[in-house]
């Protein structure tokens, strides 16, 4: 026989359950922003020339210009056809981030520019950003080793030499 | 009703070949692209020249080597991101050149970023032509 919870009493187990869930997400990833099972499409298209950035990082007014504008991409043609665009614009949008970290656009919608980026990375070194396996500091993967599945847990990190 | 689990299964049989061939209808071999860039140029390709386009700069910061290596038969690196880029001639990557619009996506952009331009028909057959005297 299941038990029979009160409307209100599931109301509140859920409240629970999804402040746990949410508390989980904060302690793990250490970006404080709720980590999203990547569109494969947006890992097919994006991850092609680096690493899949979490949707999170960025607030939606940095994805819709970044999205519109990929023909002029950082320096680079990143043009899409229109039906990916599309696609890949509602997803961001659905997904980008809302919290403390990605309240404002960073300077050229830039997620290294984000003042929490900054803040988070304070402890590296200048001589390691610039090593050569490093590189710039877009490249997550060169520190996060599980960047590329958008998991930027603090057990994940291994700074090279 | 005994025909009813055959027919399922025939509609299930037709659903995967549906599946398997509608996408691989779109899949070419590097020979067929560049049948249909030598066509659409209307002269032969010039191997040589393909080689010169690919490892020359055109008055901008890149050449194609900057990311796919002066020649292209094994794993390249981004020029500005440093991630690696799989081998691009067809003989040393399985993956290149069977999909017509991921050729023409990539040939768009990058030619766009090294001559600040689109190839023409006839440029992309010189390239895939060299590319595709590469042999291990």
């Amino acid at each position: 026989m299941p038990i029979q919870f009160s409307r209100r009493w599931r109301h509140i187990a859920l409240g629970l359950a999804a402040a746990a869930l949410a508390h989980g997400t904060q302690a793990d990833d250490g970006t404080r922003a709720a980590r999203v099972p990547l569109l494969p499409q947006y890992q097919q298209e994006c991850a092609a020339c680096h690493v899949a950035y979490p949707p999170g990082m960025l607030p939606a007014a940095s994805w819709q210009r970044l999205i519109d504008n990929l023909p002029r991409h950082f320096g680079t043609d990143a043009s899409l056809d229109a039906a990916t665009v599309k696609n890949l614009s509602t997803w961001l949008a659905a997904h980008a981030g809302n919290g403390m970290r990605a309240r404002e656009a960073p300077t050229e919608d830039r997620i290294t520019r984000s003042a929490w980026f900054i803040r988070e990375h304070d402890e590296v070194r200048a001589a390691t950003w610039k090593l050569p396996a490093v590189k710039s500091a877009a490249n997550c993967v060169a520190c996060h080793t599980r960047a590329d599945q958008g998991a930027f847990n603090e057990h994940d990190i291994r700074v090279p030499r | 009703m005994k025909t009813f689990p055959s027919l399922r299964c025939a509609a299930g049989a037709l659903a995967v070949v549906l599946i398997s061939v509608v996408p691989a209808a779109r899949a070419v071999t590097p020979a067929e692209q560049l049948a249909g860039y030598v066509a659409q140029a209307g002269a032969p390709p010039a191997p040589a020249r393909g080689q010169q386009l690919f490892t020359s700069t055109h008055g901008r910061e890149w050449s194609c080597s900057s990311c796919h290596g002066a020649v292209p038969t094994q794993t390249g690196k981004h020029a500005s991101t440093g991630k690696p880029i799989g081998a691009l001639a067809p003989a040393f990557n399985a993956e290149r050149f069977v999909d017509a619009a991921k050729a023409e996506k990539w040939f768009r952009r990058n030619c766009n970023d090294v001559i600040g331009r689109e190839c023409s028909p006839a440029e992309k057959a010189d390239m895939l032509a060299w590319l595709m005297t590469l042999k291990p």
